[in-house]
């Protein structure tokens, strides 16, 4: 199947070139605090393209027939349902995860992600597309998310996914945890780190000096 | 009275909403360029959580949770699933009638917070706060507490960090770090210096 090029830039360009935590800066809200173990994460970044692609692509049908001073309330109303799916299908599934996850579920709701991109995208392309663009922002999110959740797990808590990769000096092993990996405030360091990378690479994003 | 007071100190500072659970961050860091816009957020922040906390307590205890409509004869039901539909229509109806509230009582606190009221409907540190409140399963007194005290938490973390960002304009960053990137990184700092409230116990 040849992908024309639009619809390549969609599903890939939130990914590096235009990624919505690196450059956007939406949806940071919930995100970081899921991120120190690996499979908290992983969940957590299925549940939210799920729900962006979902949502994107339901607005985008209805699009034509939603009077614009409402538009906002509709959009809640469609994600929230989604979201609302999501929470139970967890709580059945994966009982375990879905506690440890608590409130970051529901608070996918308020992901500027979401939203952002209904209203910036969804509004305005077919619902093909739009599906595509938020599978593409759901990637490009559940990226920065993986790789900062591998950090803080390998190297905070020498495991990954909750097997062990180095054994832990407690253990009688040789590796000495990071303490400061397991802690919330390692997060920001981490993206930090990476927003710094993405730009050394890519000159055109980096910020105007303010005057 | 003991226990309000240490559920307050501890929803300020240990707890803090923005720093431990990182809720709000997107209003958090675009908001946060100078100390009187951060403040005027912070306390329109405070004013919304300490309404819709209580708020929705309220509506989850008659209303939601299972077995709460035994007032209105249907002690079976079970409206929990619910839950997230309902608190986002509480928090925009809340937001909009301050709005109009404020606009027509008090014009001049109207113009000061008038632009930030819209951006709080989507402020995930609202929607948090009300979720964080029927997880612990807080009472009504409690809710009240949880609401103000998680409110002037966040508004205390965006009101510090403008404060260091107006500093920061001074430095030479290096230029991948500029804007965003060095925002994280003191977040973060800040975030490090509020842990050590932790080993408080009240």
């Amino acid at each position: 199947m040849a992908l024309s090029k639009k619809v390549k830039d969609t599903l890939f360009g939130p990914i590096l070139e235009n990624n919505p935590i690196a450059l956007q800066i939406l949806g940071v809200c919930s995100a970081l605090a899921v991120t120190s173990s690996m499979d908290k994460t992983l969940v957590m970044c299925i549940a939210l393209t799920f729900v962006t692609a979902m949502s994107n692509f339901s607005i985008s049908l209805v699009r034509n027939y939603i009077p614009s001073s409402v538009r906002i309330i509709v959009q809640m109303t469609i994600i929230a349902s989604l979201v609302i799916v999501v929470d139970q299908f967890l709580q059945a599934f994966a009982y375990g995860i879905a506690q440890e996850l608590s409130v970051f579920v529901g608070l996918i709701i308020t992901n500027c992600i979401v939203m952002g991109r209904a209203e910036a995208f969804a509004m305005k392309e077919s619902p093909g597309l739009s599906f595509l663009d938020g599978i593409g922002n759901g990637l490009g999110y559940s990226a920065v998310l993986l790789i900062v959740g591998f950090i803080r797990e390998l190297f905070g808590s020498g495991s990954l996914f909750g097997y062990q990769i180095m054994s832990l000096v407690t253990d009688g092993g040789w590796y000495t945890p990071v303490g400061l990996l397991v802690m919330p405030p390692s997060a920001f360091f981490i993206i930090g780190g990476l927003i710094w990378i993405i730009r050394t690479y890519r000159p055109n994003q980096v910020e105007a000096k303010e005057v | 009275m003991e226990h309000y007071i240490s559920m307050f100190i501890r929803a300020v500072f240990i707890e803090n909403l923005a720093l431990s659970f990182f809720l709000g961050m997107c209003t958090f860091l675009a908001v946060s360029k100078k100390v009187t816009t951060a403040f005027g957020l912070g306390v329109a922040v405070i004013v919304v959580l300490g309404l819709s906390v209580p708020a929705g307590n309220l509506v989850n205890t008659y209303i939601l949770s299972p077995g709460a409509l035994g007032w209105a004869g249907f002690p079976d039901a079970d409206l929990s699933f619910l839950r997230f539909l309902t608190f986002i229509g509480i928090i925009a109806a809340l937001v909009q009638v301050l709005e109009m509230a404020l606009d027509k009582y008090l014009p001049s606190l109207y113009n000061a917070l008038g632009i930030f009221l819209p951006l709080i409907t989507v402020n995930c540190a609202i929607f948090g706060g009300v979720l964080f409140m029927v997880e612990r399963d807080y009472n009504f007194g409690e809710s009240v507490v949880y609401g103000i005290g998680s409110g002037v938490g966040w508004a205390l973390a965006i009101t510090l960090l403008a404060a260091v960002r107006e500093k920061l304009k001074y430095a030479d960053i290096p230029d991948g770090l500029r804007g965003l990137g060095i925002t994280f990184i003191s977040t973060g700092l800040i975030g490090l210096g509020f842990m050590s409230f932790s080993g408080v116990s009240l």
